[in-house]
């Protein structure tokens, strides 16, 4: 039986060390390529016409004068006259020509004409009252639920939770299947209760109660409490803003094969979703991607953007086209992650001990609703009662955001604790750790904790709210913690050893930018005693075995675990091959600092290439698979299940209302490290993007036009370096976390930032600035306003 | 400054419009004027008294010195000096990301200094030097700041990474060692989602140090 298990410490060469990003050189140096940059021979550039209007219908378009103009190559109407729109931005007809310019020029003389509907922008609380149950889906609910694009999933959940109003009939059937409704929700609809009764009688409201929870006792509790807390929190829609844009470039090579070059995070799963609206087999879509210019959760699908190139390719003799969204574009319909706030009230007796919370929490992923966040977050107090009201409106889709709901829950409910800390005249660090046995990894934070607060000077740093005030400046300190799962994910890797001692691995996987390439090279590297850069690494394309799509922390456990199981079986078989050679059984051998060797007698030993020599014509290959159902991983070398802990040190100009992070710490746990300083970029990229939605962003609705206000990279701010201070990371290693195998990372260092800042400023000035980003106006409001209820 | 001087030696008459500047007098300073004629002949026209050279609407003849090349195409006067890069001649390190000079991705260096190549037409970077990214690599071997972005981790999706790398060459340049006050100036044209932030401080420190 091979022994595919990680190796311990002594017996790492690079997992767990430090070693250089292995397409570094690519990036500084200009060479890589990215799917904006890929030019195909005789490309074509596609431009999208998208609606004005937030709300209306497609009622004629004419696109005669558009199709005359010389360069024009194809058109393709995406949503006919007589479709709803559902947001401003939507996209309507799209034009293929020969230069940008052209296109542009084709896409502006094209004549639509849109009947306005009311529309619902905004996201701010309920009218008492004004929540709707949802009542069986009409055949127009779940039409509305797919051009709106609401998951997959979540469609699916809803019909088998609150049945259908209608009878589905084959005619309807075949309807769906021709409009390419996935197998899935077709199926979920022919098993679905139907309710003829509820015809025509089904919500239509903007406001639709979500959830409503309540366990032990949510109202007497706070009888029993020596404090109680109420606060408004929450965080606002903000936007992915990925430095390259969605988009892709596709051709026809023949009749049915598809060729496809597309940003993405899901080079596996794109042909699988192209296959069915352009009527091919997914066998016939190849898919490629060399580098990413960012996902964070945005890019998993081909979009009605990606499917509309290979449309327009079609009809212009299988030329290539390409659609890259405009930045306006990308900001509007491209990524949003849901805003969630809350009423909160949370109970405590004399001693920290948490009783009771209570929530009416809402929110908005546009057209779809969205649910509850997991709020209280990480703490499972014992009495509970929570209401959830989505709210449906038009401002275009949401999409994952890096560890979805979970920032939102953060801001929510560690905003709140700490607002009760400060009522029992607590320092938090011992409110949080008073209570951190409510958590599912109490020993995790116990154990990071005190780093963090040695690395940010807490015990020093920290005074009751508002007691740290030099001139106009206010000084103050916060934090949060903050969980994940991040199992790794489906993954099949080839790995071949050949005659002249080159390795290569194939894998269907994809780099977003979080250091893939590099972890595969690595835990390759290490079982054959080589450096990670003499691994030849081939990714990002359907030629190669599928691996999952990056998103929710799971590739690095999914590419690591089939890495190892390839590599330790080709190891293996290339021990075998030259053990007569050193006069040793396989098994006494080990491949080291680039030779293989006998292990008690290192000095019998070949180099790598002679070693190599010894394998025969063919190279030896090997396949590796890691499973998504950890019982069929035998072993399983991937985990799920993390811990974090952040902390904030802010100063706040009083007299301006600026906040300036000045000092920043992340303790971050995720199993076994395969490459520390990886990792640690991982941890401090999500403090600055942190610190990011925490103090400048939000996608701003105008509610009288209903289009977004600050589509641009002006008025849309992300942080700039000078807006970032010291950063420190602290990853947890050794006993009680390499053991637990690979877990993944992207996403639990990105939640905690909002919340751990919001305290930081509330222990500066005073005050709670409840909803995010922490704005000018916004601390100076909240100043105000105490000061007044002061006086 | 330079309107100031202007309208000292050319004082508004009746015949011009009240810009301060004479239009004879703005074609003789403007780059435009004074680097296409070399390349093309623009059609002139009468406007407010005075004669205009237009170009196009249709293609123009272009010649570009990008990394020590000469390149020719007949482009639109529409045209970005960054799209002509990445569309015509296929040098696509600098990025096209806000493409209204908000987030520095399109970085390029003309006659040594830090531009926006998103914001300068095509046609008015002609008879200047235009260096790219790709550039920078002297044989085969990084140019130390690029090493220094490599050393300190300082790329991440690296989609943004050209146009830092390039404004960071120029930063240095201009500055061999510099302030925390000259790279809060010279840096801050330069927008990154994935947060690098502190390897390009790093960076740019490690170079700093060496003198680079």
């Amino acid at each position: 039986m091979p022994d595919y298990k990680w190796p311990d410490a002594e017996h790492r060469t690079l997992i767990g060390k430090r070693t250089l990003r292995v397409d570094s050189p690519d990036k500084v140096s200009g060479q890589a390529r990215y799917t904006y940059d890929v030019k195909r021979p005789g490309l074509l550039f596609g431009k999208m016409l998208r609606a004005p209007y937030a709300h209306c219908k497609v009622v004629s378009i004419d696109i005669s004068a558009a199709e005359k103009m010389p360069g024009v190559k194809s058109i393709q109407i995406v949503q006919k006259a007589g479709s709803t729109i559902h947001w401003a931005g939507d996209e309507v007809v799209a034009v293929a020509a020969v230069d940008e310019a052209t296109a542009e020029d084709a896409a502006r003389a094209i004549q639509v004409q849109y009947e306005k509907l009311p529309h619902l922008v905004s996201d701010a609380e309920p009218p008492a009252g004004a929540g709707e149950s949802q009542g069986p889906l009409s055949i127009d609910d779940l039409g509305d639920m797919l051009d709106n694009q609401v998951p997959e999933r979540q469609i699916i959940s809803m019909i088998q939770e609150y049945g259908i109003s209608f009878t589905p009939t084959d005619q309807d059937v075949k309807e769906a299947k021709e409009e390419g409704v996935p197998a899935s929700i077709i199926e979920a609809v022919q098993k679905a209760t139907v309710h003829p009764e509820a015809a025509g009688k089904t919500t239509k409201s903007n406001y639709v109660k979500a959830a409503s929870q309540t366990q032990a006792d949510g109202e007497k509790a706070f009888a029993e409490c020596d404090a109680v807390a109420e606060g408004l929190y929450g965080a606002p829609v903000i936007t992915h803003c990925c430095m390259e844009a969605h988009g892709s470039t596709s051709e026809w090579t023949d009749a049915d094969h598809l060729f496809v070059h597309m940003s993405t995070q899901n080079v596996s799963g794109i042909a699988g979703q192209m296959a069915e609206p352009l009527k091919v087999p997914a066998a016939n879509i190849r898919v490629h991607q060399d580098h990413v210019g960012g996902g964070f959760g945005s890019k998993f699908g081909p979009d009605r953007w990606g499917i509309v190139t290979a449309e327009l390719s079609k009809k212009a003799d299988g030329k290539p086209v390409r659609m890259m969204l405009e930045r306006d574009s990308e900001l509007k319909v491209a990524g949003a992650r849901p805003s969630a706030y809350a009423r909160v009230k949370v109970g405590a007796k004399k001693d920290g001990t948490l009783v009771v919370w209570q929530s009416q929490s809402w929110g908005t992923g546009g057209p779809g609703g969205g649910g509850m966040p997991p709020i209280p977050y990480c703490f499972s107090i014992p009495n509970q009662r929570k209401e959830h009201t989505a709210i449906r409106n038009n401002i275009g889709p949401a999409r994952a955001w890096r560890a979805p709901n979970h920032p939102q829950a953060a801001v929510l409910t560690m905003c709140a604790l700490d607002d009760l800390a400060a009522q029992l005249k607590m320092d938090p660090y011992e409110f949080f750790l008073k209570n951190i046995e409510l958590t599912r990894l109490p020993q995790v934070y116990k154990d990071e904790f005190p780093i963090a607060a040695e690395l940010i000077g807490w015990k020093e740093k920290w005074r009751p709210r508002g007691m740290n005030l030099s001139g106009n400046i206010a000084r103050g300190v916060g934090l949060s913690l903050h969980t994940w799962g991040g199992r790794g994910h489906a993954s099949d890797c080839d790995l071949s050893i050949h005659p002249d001692g080159s390795v290569d691995i194939k894998m269907g996987t994809q780099d977003i930018g979080t250091g893939t390439r590099t972890c595969i090279a690595v835990v390759a590297a290490d079982a054959l005693g080589l450096r990670a850069e003499d691994i030849k690494l081939y990714i990002g394309d359907t030629l190669y075995p599928p691996s999952g799509g990056s998103g929710g922390s799971t590739t690095p456990g999914g590419v690591s675990s089939s890495t190892r199981r390839a590599v330790v079986d080709a190891r293996d078989a290339l021990l075998a091959k030259v053990a007569p050679a050193l006069n040793a059984q396989a098994e006494d051998l080990e491949a080291r600092d680039g030779r293989v060797q006998v292990k008690s007698d290192p000095s019998r030993s070949l180099t790598w290439k002679e070693a190599c020599s010894k394998i025969g014509a063919t190279p030896i290959t090997a396949h590796g698979h890691n499973d998504q159902a950890a019982a069929k991983n035998k072993p399983d070398l991937t985990n799920s299940g993390v811990g974090g802990v952040q902390m904030a040190e802010v100063e706040v100009d009083i007299e301006t209302g600026i906040v300036k992070v000045t000092k920043m710490v992340a303790v971050q746990d995720c199993g076994l490290i395969i490459d520390v300083r990886l990792a640690e970029s991982s941890v401090m990229g999500a403090m600055i993007m942190g610190i990011s939605y925490s103090l400048f962003e939000e996608k701003v609705m105008d509610p009288a036009t209903g289009r977004m206000l600050n589509a641009d990279m002006e008025f849309y701010r992300l942080a700039g370096l000078n807006d970032i201070p010291e950063l420190k990371v602290h990853m947890m290693t050794g006993q009680g976390y390499d053991e637990r195998g690979v877990i993944g990372l992207g996403e639990p260092p990105a939640v905690s930032p909002g919340a751990a800042i919001s305290n930081a400023v509330a222990n500066a000035i005073g005050v709670r600035v409840g909803v995010l980003p922490i704005t000018p106006d916004k601390v100076l409001a909240a100043m105000n306003s105490a000061q007044k209820a002061g006086a | 400054m330079h309107d100031e001087e202007s309208r000292r030696k050319n004082p508004p008459d009746k015949n011009e419009t009240d810009s301060g500047v004479s239009r004879r007098e703005f074609l003789k300073i403007s780059t435009i004027a004074a680097a296409v004629p070399v390349i093309t002949a623009p059609n002139v026209v009468m406007a407010g008294g005075a004669d205009v050279p237009v170009h196009g609407p249709g293609k123009v003849p272009l010649q570009l010195n990008v990394n020590g090349k000469v390149l020719k195409a007949s482009l639109e006067p529409r045209v970005t000096l960054l799209d002509a890069l990445r569309d015509n001649f296929d040098i696509t390190g600098a990025k096209r990301v806000c493409d209204r000079a908000e987030c520095g991705a399109c970085t390029v260096l003309v006659d040594d200094r830090a531009v926006y190549a998103c914001s300068v037409l095509a046609i008015e970077a002609q008879g200047k030097k235009i260096t790219t990214v790709e550039a920078l690599m002297d044989q085969g071997k990084l140019h130390p700041i690029q090493q220094a972005f490599v050393d300190n981790d300082a790329s991440q999706c690296g989609f943004c990474t050209p146009g830092f790398v390039v404004a960071c060459k120029a930063m240095l340049d201009r500055h061999p060692d510099p302030t925390p006050e000259d790279i809060l100036h010279e840096l801050s044209g330069n927008l990154c989602r994935c947060g690098t932030y502190a390897g390009i401080r790093g960076a740019v420190a490690q170079v700093a140090r060496k003198g680079a």
